[in-house]
């Protein structure tokens, strides 16, 4: 069974924020709510990177270990999808996840910070497929309809890859490969021919 | 762990195609997500979850929703998506993958474009402003308020007092419905967003190579060996070129940014220079001087394709990279080793945006980028290029098709031939036209450019070259941030009679106005809201579906020009050969009118049946050179026929994807550079030497093509009937509308029965010259047959010399008082005012370009400084460099007096130390009015800033996110202090597209109610200070002074 994944390249991500607005266009996510955003690090100086970043639908996800009304759950895809009929916006999960994934509508100095969202990786709830009631709690199911998470879907340059994990491994495995790293190293093209570099 | 399966697969209506509305590439859609990437889920391993329809029933099927394809409404790179339509609400947007442009990628505005189809910030209909409240009308009410408004101003002030200012974002079909309504209301005051932001470039690069238009296509650039990009920042403006910028790089391309700001495209960069605004000429001479000094130019290709290098190298020896260096700040080791990389690695393409484009010498630093390429010998080959990116969707064709002061449709110039020739096209008489003129003086006479149009109101009428100022403003789809001068632009849109927006916002117009009457605001509609043709940067003319209704009382920009032109008394005469359905024109129908009269670009081979099986076949165009591919209906054809698509539709020219290149016949896109200047100029030879495009049966240099030319070269038997009656009509100036449909019979019988004496009585008017389009087209008509030509033509073989004899045989002007002979004038058709494209044919069939093949001009004598030099912007902070660099003197241009030496005189650098730039950011475009509104877009941007270097944000003890004034000279902002090192110490940035507060004073309640962006910050162009280009009043938004303080 396939188990799909995240993967940025970072090499091509150029902070153009594609991935986060078409999120809120497909799922219509309220202001205030952000999905995916993309960080930039060394931002304005030489070795300045951008990585989209969302919810990664980790492995062993430790937001599933910690929500204690079990909204959190992975399926045999190996998505993390909530469900927000059991949310009690308890906010452990906000502090279990280490990309910063969960979402919570309010910030109170006393508690109520309203039902948690995040990424569903285009998934949809537990709702029926395409059903109204889960397109206004989770937004659109594209993997249901055939279609990999938006977010990847229209990356400007391709930065984002979701799919199988398998998959787009290989495929970022032959781009830095194509790309390489010799025929930009100081020297190699004084010394070598420009076609071996 | 818990686990729930989610590969149940229930369909569901929101994401349904139904069966036959599939789009064409779902099965390539899979085989393209292989390649490119977003691959792998296994659709299969999901259970086959691919979308069926499951309509069984009539029903069933209406309720279905539709898919429509359309193109972006944002910038220029062209991107297709597809609009999920259900029940005429636009609910959900999907990628064309197929598209070979955009390959099923977005930008964050493109990504969020469906918001418009909410439009919740919208103007919802017409308004007015009644003792300064907005108030509701209707829209005949609006109709009519505004045309009488505009006739009492015309029957006081002259025609020239309404300024129409047009739109980036019109369709190629209302842009020339909008400069067609300006001839019949009878002004040249009509321009739009191209003035601002690529107007240097196409002044510059067509006066270099003959075109003003990037040469090659985003696709190429994954071909190029090294990729310069100086004054741009595609990674923000363009995002989708970067897919093929950085595909250019990982396939070994050297990659090198100039720019003031360390941008996100330099991020990505081999090599980052950091430059001083306004010193491009520094470099690139600095760049042709180390290249020239150690040999490696493409001395053949300079010697065969390009005229007077020499004058360049002369400008370009003081240039050493020591000057440079003291100029610019590159130093000068850097600038050795950027030379001998493009040198090392070619072909290479050079991009360039606003940085270069917008200064007081922005078309000498075209020119010189231009140049540099041409030293290279990069222009014309895959790979290579001058690829400038266009900024707004369709300011490409929006230029194209002449909303311009200084042209009709397709760079027909303002002479009376090119009035002449239009005038045909419309079925209308010439006289009727000219009537509505207040003078053919001021009809042949360049307008006044919107980058002025404030001064074209606020100057008193002495100090204009027309009869009154500018009395009515008509703000139809631009913004009033994007242009410069706040605090005149204030008192301009004070002084008005008439004020009115059209938009589907009420823009900063709206609120920067004190005037509490006659101020109207009209809804337009959204680029979604209708269809029509329009062209990418790339020259590609892509046909754009209609989405939905126009939203709540808005109306397509097509509509309100009828309307207003049925008010104003000429829809008739206007729309006599248009199809109008419940006031509405047709696109199709404007199209095929496009179709008849652009003969000089190239537009006449884009029918809208053409361009329609080319958005329905995208999957069929290969992704790198956009070829159609082998069994294919789309076979042969580049895709959506990249200007010059040469001749009538029916002659299946496949469009030309990279301009002036010789390795391909003109019959298959290829083309030489264009003989635009003549054939000699003071003694030299201005046509090409020795090279010409594949295919050409001159093998060597010739003049533009004229029916005297084909008959000197025994090829007028190739013409048909119909072509020569069209051709002598034309010529005679007796040409009827009826020979576009005439039969090949019928055109038989009418040439046998045409006798020389009834073309003599039908040809009652002087036949003027066709050229010069922003200004400076035209020169070196040649005015001396003999005398040098026997020299210069020595090496020419026989035919060409042939050719250019019976060229230059009928270039004389006539004596003054008399008129050329009839069959003279018949002669001198040419492939520009030929009608029925048999000329163009004629001329193809024997490989030779329409254009004729002349050599690429580095030294252009009817521009003030025929080689580029630089010269120190207005606000310089570097006094030190002159009065060496200094500018031009004031001057008159384009009907106004115009500041040079009288600012620049002034030491500002005291009390204003540093140096601002301006820019963008990629959430927002423009004026930012449809972005500011998106609220998917502006939550991701919602504070206007500026950037400042930490060393000077620690003099001034300012810490990030503080609030500060950045002042000019002229004004000032108050915005939030970004401290970074992205921009240089001594440097300030802000981004332009920022509305709503004006010196510090939040304007927003001005707004109609609702109306109001969502976000909302300082104009930067509110304190931005004077300075415009000497060739096409460009304005100066990238270098000028300003201090920082706290706020």
């Amino acid at each position: 069974m396939a188990r799909v994944k995240f993967l940025c390249d970072t090499d091509r991500c150029i902070e153009c924020n594609a991935c986060s607005t078409s999120c809120k266009n497909e799922h219509e996510v309220p202001w205030g709510m952000v999905r995916r955003r993309v960080v930039t690090i060394n931002d304005g100086q030489p070795g300045e990177k951008s990585i989209a970043i969302s919810c990664m639908h980790c492995t062993d996800a430790p937001c599933v270990a910690v929500c204690p009304t079990s909204t959190l759950y992975q399926t045999d895809i190996g998505v993390v999808l909530h469900d927000k009929d059991n949310c009690i916006g308890c906010g452990y999960c906000f502090y279990a996840c280490p990309f910063g994934a969960p979402q919570f509508p309010r910030a109170t100095l006393f508690g109520s910070r309203g039902i948690m969202d995040k990424c569903t990786y285009c998934a949809g709830g537990p709702e029926e497929n395409g059903s109204e009631a889960e397109f206004k709690k989770y937004g659109r199911n594209r993997i249901a309809e055939g279609k990999l998470p938006i977010c990847a879907e229209v990356c400007s340059t391709r930065a984002l890859l979701a799919g199988d994990g398998e998959v787009i491994g290989e495929i970022y495995r032959e781009r830095v490969l194509s790309r390489g790293f010799g025929s930009g190293a100081w020297g190699w093209k004084t010394a070598y021919y420009p076609e071996e570099a | 762990m818990l686990k729930r399966k989610s590969t149940r697969t229930t369909p569901r209506s929101r994401g349904e195609h139904p069966a036959q509305q599939v789009p064409d590439s779902a099965l390539s859609r899979r085989g393209f997500l292989q390649a490119s990437g977003v691959a792998g889920l296994g659709l299969a391993a999901l259970g086959g979850a691919r979308r069926t329809a499951t309509a069984q029933t009539a029903e069933e099927a209406e309720t279905l929703p539709e898919f429509k394809k359309t193109i972006c409404q944002f910038c220029s790179v062209g991107c297709s998506m597809w609009a999920e339509v259900d029940n005429g609400v636009w609910v959900g947007q999907e990628p064309a993958f197929e598209s070979p442009i955009n390959q099923g990628t977005h930008c964050a505005k493109g990504a969020a474009m469906r918001e418009i189809a909410i439009g919740e910030r919208r103007l919802k209909y017409p308004m007015k402003r009644v003792g300064g409240e907005w108030t509701r009308i209707t829209w005949d009410q609006a109709i009519t308020e505004i045309s009488q408004k505009l006739v009492d101003i015309r029957d006081q002030y002259g025609p020239d007092s309404a300024y129409w200012l047009g739109s980036a974002k019109f369709s190629n079909e209302q842009a020339y419905l909008f400069r067609k309504f300006a001839a019949y209301w009878g002004t040249n005051n009509v321009d739009h967003q191209a003035r601002i932001c690529h107007s240097t470039t196409v002044a510059g690069v067509a006066n270099t190579f003959g075109y003003g238009a990037m040469t090659n296509t985003f696709n190429d650039i994954r071909n190029s060996k090294s990729i310069f990009l100086i004054g741009g920042n595609p990674a923000e403006a363009h995002p989708v070129s970067m897919l093929h910028v950085l595909r250019g790089r990982e396939n070994g391309a050297k990659m090198i940014v100039v720019d003031p700001r360390f941008t996100r495209t330099a991020a990505h960069a081999d090599e980052y220079v950091r430059i001083r605004p306004g010193t491009d000429i520094a470099l690139l001479w600095g760049l042709v001087r180390e290249i020239f000094e150690n040999g490696w130019q493409d001395q053949e290709y300079l010697d065969q394709r390009v005229w007077n290098i020499e004058a360049v190298r002369e400008e370009a020896e003081k240039w050493t990279p020591e000057e440079v260096e003291h100029v610019s700040g590159i130093p000068a080791d850097q600038v050795r080793s950027i030379a001998r990389t493009l040198a090392e690695n070619r072909p290479g393409t050079l991009i360039w945006c606003m940085g270069l484009t917008q200064h007081t010498i922005g078309s000498s630093n075209t020119r010189a980028a231009s140049i540099l390429q041409l030293v290279l010998g990069n222009i014309g080959k895959t790979g290579g290029g001058a690829n400038i990116f266009r900024g707004h969707d369709n300011v490409q064709g929006a230029t194209d098709l002449g909303v311009a002061v200084d042209s009709l449709p397709a760079y027909y110039g303002l002479a009376e031939g090119a009035w002449r020739h239009w005038a045909r096209v419309w079925d209308t008489d010439y006289q009727y036209l000219q009537d509505k003129f207040a003078s053919k003086d001021l009809m042949e006479t360049a307008g006044m450019p919107l980058s002025r149009y404030m001064d074209a109101i606020n100057e008193n009428p002495e100090s204009l070259d027309q009869p009154n100022p500018v009395k009515a403003m008509m703000f139809w789809g631009h913004a009033a941030n994007s242009i410069a001068r706040g605090p005149d632009q204030m008192k301009a849109l004070d002084a008005v009679d008439l004020l009115c927006v059209i938009d589907p916002h009420p823009t900063q117009v709206a609120i920067m106005t004190n005037k509490q009457d006659n101020v109207y605001l009209l809804p337009a509609a959204t680029t979604a809201e209708a269809d029509g043709s329009v062209t990418n940067s790339n020259r590609s003319v892509q046909w754009r579906d209609k989405v939905f209704d126009p939203l709540f009382e808005s109306k397509t920009d097509y509509e309100i020009t009828y309307r207003l032109a049925e008010a104003l008394g000429f829809a008739d005469e206007m729309f006599k050969h248009i199809e109008v359905v419940d006031k509405n024109p047709q696109a199709e129908s404007v199209l095929r009118e496009i179709n008849k009269g652009t003969w000089t670009i190239g537009y006449t081979g884009q029918s809208p049946e053409r361009l329609k099986r080319h958005m329905r076949q995208q999957e069929n165009f290969d992704s790198t050179t956009l070829l159609g591919k082998e069994g294919t209906e789309v076979e042969g054809e580049y895709f959506c026929l990249p200007w010059p698509a040469w001749g009538t539709p029916e002659q299946n020219h496949p469009g030309t994807p990279i301009l002036y290149d010789t390795s391909k016949s003109v019959a298959e896109g290829g083309l030489p550079f264009r003989a635009r200047w003549g054939v000699e100029w003071e003694g030299n030879n201005l046509l090409a030497e020795d090279s010409y495009s594949a295919g050409s049966e001159i093998e060597d240099g010739y003049p533009e093509i004229t029916l005297g030319m084909i008959q000197a070269l025994g090829w007028e038997s190739e013409l048909t009937a119909k072509e020569r009656l069209i051709i002598a009509l034309v010529g005679a100036d007796a040409f009827t509308y009826d020979l576009f449909d005439i039969s090949e019979e019928e055109a038989q019988s009418r040439i046998s029965a045409l006798t020389l004496s009834e073309l003599r009585s039908r040809a009652d008017a002087e036949s003027g010259d066709i050229d010069g389009s922003w200004q400076g087209g035209q020169g070196g008509r040649a005015r001396d047959v003999d005398q040098n030509l026997s020299t210069m033509l020595e090496d020419y073989p026989e035919d060409a010399r042939t050719a250019i004899r019976a060229y230059l045989s009928s270039q004389g002007e006539p004596a003054e008082g008399q008129s050329l002979p009839v069959l003279e004038r018949i002669r001198r058709v040419n492939w520009k005012t030929d009608l029925s494209g048999g000329l163009q044919r004629v001329a193809i069939a024997h490989g030779l370009a329409p254009y004729g093949n002349g050599k690429a001009r580095s030294y252009v004598w009817n521009f003030p400084d025929p080689v580029p030099i630089h010269r120190e912007p207005l606000y310089t902070p570097r006094r030190d460099l002159l009065p060496e660099y200094a500018t031009y003197d004031d001057r008159r241009l384009w009907r106004l007096p115009v500041k040079y030496m009288s600012i620049q005189e002034n030491d500002y650098s005291q009390e204003f130390p540093m140096i601002l730039t301006s820019g963008r950011l990629v959430e927002y475009e423009g004026g930012g009015d449809e972005t500011r509104s998106n609220k998917w877009l502006a939550e991701f941007q919602q504070e206007m800033f500026a950037e400042l270097n930490p060393q000077d944000a620690g003099t001034a003890g300012i810490t990030d996110g503080d609030m500060i004034w950045v002042e000019t000279p002229e004004g000032r902002v108050r915005v939030a202090a970004m401290v970074t090192p992205r921009v240089g110490p001594g440097t300030v940035f802000m981004p332009f597209h920022f509305a709503g507060f004006y010196m510090g004073e939040d304007l927003t309640d001005r707004y109609p109610t609702g109306t109001a962006p969502v976000v909302a910050g300082e104009a930067a162009n509110t304190a931005w200070t004077y300075g415009y280009d000497v060739i096409t009043q460009m304005q100066e938004t990238k270098a000028t002074l300003c201090r920082i303080t706290q706020a």
